[in-house]
């Protein structure tokens, strides 16, 4: 069997994956990434809105800094996030940008001059001033006091990684491409690499790495409506949660985006009513304004979801073959706008729906989108549990999105934890050896071996893992989606205990040498199962609502008991996760409070450390 | 009821000593709004589950999923059934290395392509985190960006004659690239260091100039006016190059 030895090992070569390859091998440790696909087609190119960072050189930015930018972000997590977290990164965001302007993203520059801009459908006009005139520019997002979303036309996730690629190109930093990653090797103190199986020859290959970074992104694919890419099905959070020991933070945290198209549920950026674009209903009649007043179209993602289905629930949805759906209309940004600002909108809608957004509107609904859960680590990207194990990007739970993730922070997550983890784990190598256990090594491979000859024979039974995998979906979509409830919840729970088991018994139903895409999901199926369960488990234990996780039967943010965050493990022959829960944040910057958008009832907490002296003002 | 659909797919996996290159034929009822992603993946879940066939963003954005669709090189993803015959013939993109039935390797043709065409920023300057950006007009970044938009689909290299000759042609996606750069500010390279990665047989001058690649590029990538323009430049380099050959004490390098 190869065996390829390195001090570091990025599991993911999407943006927060290459980001961290880039600083260690900047540094000179040998550096390799394993990636699914090709990295260039990481799900990151998917990207099209832009990344936040706190510029402020657009006129509508004016007066925007990283304070500014933190309390967005702490708002924006409904106070889940770890605010120390939120600081570095509202402070790093800036340099991050510039630093990847200076390897060459051609981010869209501020132009001087009068120009209009459209909010609620309506036009206004906004003049830029000439000093500023050629720096980069920002667009409007929801949930963001400042125009802060810098971007290059709607391809920012691809521009953004292509330049990162390059990068790793110029350093040579080693990517092997169709290599997955299925299992951690460790000794229940020390990681120490991976068991990775090749998606060119279906051989399995041992990686010994003194550092072992999981950077595989989202795990939408749990669900059945996601605009998820489909190889988001959250390999990297299994790997962890494996371990037995390696929690994951949040999982109940799942964020649906307002504007996935329907039926496919591809997404269209939130850029189209950040620009301007306004939902509509059946009618053809505007709604968010009699919601939120305030933000209207642009109130968090959450808030948003929640009132689009709201809205629909009275009936006011536009009845498809695919179920209800709403509009959103960009028409009145008009063609030259959506012909370089929306390029990628303007394809999606005319090759997979047959709609001109330029003279229709777009039928959408919310979709989930993003996972704020994720393997638990340290401010420094470590993961909980086992040394020599990092973590960063969606597939981690570093801890700045809290409940709910901002539009823009994702990418921006993305480069930044990259950047500061990548650094903190060049000074973990520093000095730094590790004892490549030969049994525990050998042990690891084993398993791995006797797991696929056990599915490939249909030893523990014939369950079609295409089945399975449709019943886990059908389950999170139906009882544990925008609006969640006790019953709905404890529902999903038992029957995903059912499908658990199935899940164990999955085989194969032909055999083939290589690849064998059919394996590659059996041997992943019982961990997507494991994660729904601790998504479904861990929301039906939160008697709560915060952020992107609103229960009927317990509207209210309850600060009091719930001001904590979930840590969930798997112990090897349970059938359910065990919980823990800690502190979201040692440091309070900001007390909790009201986002400003939102229905906001909050059952206040008396913690001192959290809001010091003073009561905070709400109730 | 939809119209009967019949797929003849290319199969053939060389992991398997046994297994020999073949069409086979697949059946599927036409639904509503189908694409090639969704008619794959039902023959796989439904009838055969060892069909290899690669998708990932299912969105025409990431450029995993071409392959010849009817004989011409498309993404699969954004491709309708209603758009093609009843009768629909799906093999590999060529040049590229099969993995097996319609999944190629393009990973490692294209981090060639990168190495080769150096696809990253040249500059002795370094980055200064407190200094604001260097500036650029709008329009020379949304030009930047028309370039940038490539996929690395690999449809046209997969249309292009010569590249199906020629292993070793760089082909249009690597001219396209080079065009990036050369009009990027932030790059410090000369012509000459342009000349040295394109101007060879298997570079421009190899490019037989008959645009199948424009013609197949699912981004609508404008490649025939950076194969024009690289011609252009790189011809007038080589005369230079030959004037300071014959002419003593001339160096190009310097230029
Ligand atoms: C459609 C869409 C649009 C978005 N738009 C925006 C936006 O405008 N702004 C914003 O801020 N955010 C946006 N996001 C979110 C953001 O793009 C992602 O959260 C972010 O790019 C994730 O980057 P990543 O590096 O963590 O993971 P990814 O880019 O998903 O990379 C994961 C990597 O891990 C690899 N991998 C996975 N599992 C394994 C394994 N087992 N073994 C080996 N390799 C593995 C994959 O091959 C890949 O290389 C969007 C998300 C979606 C879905
Ligand atoms: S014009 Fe050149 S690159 Fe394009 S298809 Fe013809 S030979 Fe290939
Ligand atoms: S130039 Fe066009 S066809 Fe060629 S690889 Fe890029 S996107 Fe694909
Ligand atoms: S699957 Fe990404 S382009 Fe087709």
């Amino acid at each position: 069997m190869d065996t390829f030895y390195t001090d570091l090992l990025c599991v993911g070569a999407g943006l927060a994956g290459e980001r961290v390859a880039v600083a260690a091998a900047s540094q000179g440790f040998e550096t390799i990434c394993l990636s699914i696909v090709p990295p260039r087609r990481s799900h990151s190119s998917a990207a099209q809105g832009g990344m936040q960072a706190s510029l402020g050189h657009c006129c509508m930015g004016e007066g925007d800094c990283p304070d500014v930018h933190f309390a967005d972000t702490v708002k924006g997590s409904d106070w889940g996030c770890d605010q120390e977290v939120a600081r570095m990164f509202a402070e790093t965001a800036p340099i991050a940008v510039r630093e990847m302007a200076f390897w060459g993203i051609p981010w869209n520059r501020v132009v001087a001059g009068k120009g209009t801009y459209y909010k609620g459908g309506k036009e206004y006009e906004k003049i830029e001033k000439k000093e500023k005139e050629g720096l980069i520019t920002a667009r409007d997002f929801g949930g963001t006091a400042k125009w802060r979303t810098c971007y290059t036309s709607d391809g920012t996730g691809h521009t953004l990684l292509f330049t990162m690629d390059n990068e790793v190109v110029r350093l040579g930093v080693t990517v092997h491409d169709r290599v997955e990653a299925i299992a951690l090797i460790h000794d229940g103190e020390t990681c120490m690499g991976v068991v990775a199986r090749c998606l060119k020859t279906g051989k399995l290959r041992n990686y010994l790495a003194k550092a072992t970074l999981i950077a595989t992104g989202g795990y939408g694919r749990i669900y059945r409506e996601t605009t998820n890419a489909v190889i988001n099905d959250g390999s990297g959070a299994i790997i962890a949660l494996d371990t037995g020991i390696v929690p994951i933070g949040n999982p109940e945290a799942v964020q649906f985006h307002p504007t996935g198209i329907v039926p496919t549920n591809i997404l269209v950026t939130e850029g189209c009513r950040g620009d301007g674009g306004t939902l509509k209903d059946v009618n053809g009649e505007r709604f968010m304004h009699i919601y939120e007043p305030g933000k209207q179209e642009l109130a968090s993602r959450d808030v948003v979801s929640r009132w689009m289905t709201h809205h629909i629930r009275l009936g006011k949805g536009v009845p498809s073959p695919y179920g209800p759906h709403l509009w959103l209309d960009i028409r009145h940004l008009g063609e030259k706008h959506i012909k370089t600002k929306l390029r990628e909108v303007e394809e999606i809608c005319n090759e997979f729906l047959g709609v001109d957004p330029i003279t229709q509107m777009i039928p959408v609904r919310p979709a989930q989108h993003y996972s704020m859960g994720g393997v638990r680590t340290n401010k420094d990207g470590a993961a909980y549990g086992l040394k020599g194990l990092f973590s960063a990007g969606e597939a981690a739970c570093w801890d700045m999105h809290g409940f709910n993730r901002l539009g823009g922070n994702s990418l921006a997550e993305t480069i930044v934890a990259g950047k500061i983890v990548g650094e903190k784990i060049a000074e973990f190598l520093q000095g730094y050896e590790v004892d490549f256990k030969t049994a525990v090594v050998k042990d690891a491979v084993k398993k791995q071996e006797e797991r696929i000859d056990r599915i490939i024979k249909g030893a523990d039974g014939k369950e079609n893992v295409y089945e399975v995998r449709n019943a886990m979906q059908d389950q999170l979509m139906d009882y544990v989606g925008i609006f969640r409830n006790g019953e709905d919840l404890k529902k999903a729970v038992d029957n995903l205990q059912v499908i658990y088991e199935r899940s164990q018994k999955v085989g194969l139903r032909s055999y083939s040498l290589g690849a064998n895409p059919e394996l590659a999901l059996a041997l992943k199926i019982r961990g997507m199962v494991r994660m729904a369960l601790c998504v479904a488990y861990a929301a039906l234990q939160r008697t709560e609502s915060r952020g992107a996780h609103a229960r009927e039967d317990y509207p209210e943010r309850n600060d009091r008991d719930w001001l904590k965050r979930t840590l969930a493990t798997w112990k090897e022959g349970d059938s359910l996760p065990t919980l823990e829960y800690e502190k979201p944040s040692k440091v309070w910057e900001i007390p909790p409070g009201e986002r400003g958008y939102g229905v906001a009832k909050i059952i206040c907490t008396e913690d001192p450390e959290v809001c010091g002296e003073k009561k905070p003002e709400t109730n | 009821m939809g119209r009967p659909l019949k797929f003849n797919i290319f199969r053939y996996n060389p992991e398997d000593p046994a297994s020999v290159p073949h069409m086979e034929s697949f059946h599927l009822e036409e639904t509503d709004a189908m694409t090639l992603y969704i008619a794959l993946n039902r023959i796989r879940e439904e009838q055969d589950p060892t069909l290899m066939f690669d998708f990932m963003c299912r969105a025409g954005i990431c450029g995993s999923c071409a392959m010849m669709i009817n004989g011409r090189p498309d993404l699969a993803c954004h491709t309708k059934t209603k758009a093609l015959p009843a009768e629909i013939n799906l093999m590999p993109l060529p040049v590229f290395k099969l993995i097996g039935d319609l999944s190629v390797d393009t990973g490692t043709w294209f981090r060639n392509m990168n190495e080769r065409v150096r696809s990253y920023i040249h500059t002795d300057k370094v980055f200064d985190p407190n200094a604001d950006e260097e500036r650029m007009s709008n329009e020379l970044a949304d030009e930047i960006y028309e370039l940038e938009r490539c996929i690395e689909c690999g449809c046209c290299v997969a249309a292009c004659g010569k590249a199906n000759m020629v292993p070793n042609f760089m082909g249009a996606t690597a001219f396209n690239r080079v065009a990036r750069f050369m009009m990027d500010p932030r790059d410090q390279r000369k012509t000459d260091d342009y000349f040295e990665i394109v101007a060879t047989d298997d570079g421009i001058f190899g490019c037989l100039g008959l645009l199948g690649c424009e013609d197949v590029c699912p981004k609508d990538i404008p490649l025939q006016d950076q194969l024009g323009m690289l011609r252009r430049k790189m011809g007038w380099a080589s005369v230079r190059h030959l004037f300071d050959k014959i002419l003593p004490g001339g160096d190009a390098k310097k230029k």
